[in-house]
């Protein structure tokens, strides 16, 4: 066992944490946060795996990938949280339900 | 605000139990699901081929006509530099996006700004400012780049923006411009470099290196002031003068003659 394959290990846990979660809460920002964790398993993954190549140094191209994703994933944070505002807003409430508003 | 945290907490904590809308069934099912993924992946993870060194050598041979000396940037702004562009236009996406979902931000400040704020806020700026240079420069040659630099400087936005709680007007009309000028300059690069090299965003390779530099300060602005704005949540617009002159707001030139 190599230490980035342990890295990528925590990735796939931090990974499927995330999707727990995602699943479970009612709470839209608890559902974002858990987006997020998950989000950051697959950066972690990537950038694991990236070091997995023979050579001294690292695959640059999947480091790159994940620099992008991480600029994609806070824009994507920050529209879903401004969604969320929104959405209490007008609902007056984050918490989803199972009741179908009238 | 933190007591009236506390207060709610145990509140909330007896809530947890009863968030997931979900039946003990699904519950259940959710676990095992999660968990099964959780196998197959680290499976996967287990038996996967060695690697081949096709990119690292690809990306090594090419680092001569790429302009820059570190890898990453080579990637990120000339090999792979559609995806950068793209993801620019997401952040200008996702910022005008915002601006139109939530119409009122709450910039307005309710009480004056602690004096020790400010001196934290007069203190750190020019060395945010320093330091997000620094990065966009060393990006060509060590890890940095116009990414980190704009995270760096809109660090230094966001304290702004918290601290004096109102910008300055004519902040407001350069904002627009500022936001958008990382990607206009980015698709005016790539179309000139089509012009003279016939390729989208393939740079003379004796002028790569000025080019990328130029997308990545151009890119590091817009990135500061989208993230920043991505933070306030609004369009910053909406606060004119008038209504904020009555409240508790801050500027540097009463507070320096103050002193």
């Amino acid at each position: 066992m190599t230490v980035p394959n342990m890295y990528a290990l925590v990735g796939v846990g931090l990974l499927c944490m995330g999707l727990y979660g995602l699943v479970m809460h009612s709470h839209l920002v608890r559902k974002i946060l858990a987006l997020n964790v998950s989000g950051s398993g697959v950066f972690l993954f990537l950038v694991a795996l990236a070091d997995q190549t023979p050579g001294p140094t690292p695959d640059p191209v999947p480091h790159a990938m994940v620099l992008t994703g991480i600029v994609v994933a806070v824009s994507a944070t920050a529209l879903a949280l401004a969604l969320a505002c929104r959405i209490q807003q007008v609902n007056g409430t984050l918490r989803l339900s199972d009741n179908e508003p009238e | 605000m933190t007591t009236e945290f506390s207060k709610k907490l145990p509140e909330i904590m007896t809530r947890r139990s009863a968030e997931s809308l979900l039946s003990r069934s699904g519950q259940a099912m959710t676990i095992i699901g999660v968990s099964l993924l959780a196998l197959i992946l680290g499976y996967s993870l287990w038996t996967l081929p060695p690697f081949s060194d096709r990119m690292v050598t690809l990306v090594s041979d090419n680092m001569a006509i790429s302009g820059v000396e570190n890898p990453v940037t080579a990637v990120l702004l000339n090999f792979r530099g559609y995806d950068t562009l793209l993801e620019i236009g997401v952040l200008l996406l996702a910022v005008v996006a915002v601006f139109s979902i939530a119409p009122s931000p709450a910039l307005l400040a309710t009480s004056p700004p602690s004096p020790m704020a400010t001196l934290l806020l007069r203190l750190l700026l020019p060395f945010v400012v320093l330091v997000g240079g620094y990065i966009l420069w060393v990006g060509s040659y060590a890890p940095g780049g116009a990414f980190q630099a704009g995270a760096v400087l809109a660090a230094g936005g966001i304290l702004f923006t918290t601290v004096t709680a109102r910008w300055h007007p004519l902040a407001n009309k350069a904002i627009p411009f500022a936001m958008g000028a990382g990607l206009l300059i980015f698709v005016l690069v790539a179309l000139a470099t089509m012009m003279v090299t016939g390729n989208f965003l393939q740079y003379p390779e004796t002028r790569a290196g000025m080019l990328i530099l130029l997308i990545e300060a151009a890119a590091t602005m817009s990135i500061a002031v989208i993230l920043t704005l991505l933070f306030v949540g609004g369009e910053p617009g909406e606060i004119s003068p008038a209504q904020g002159e009555n409240k508790h707001t801050v500027s540097f030139n009463k507070e320096n003659r103050s002193e």
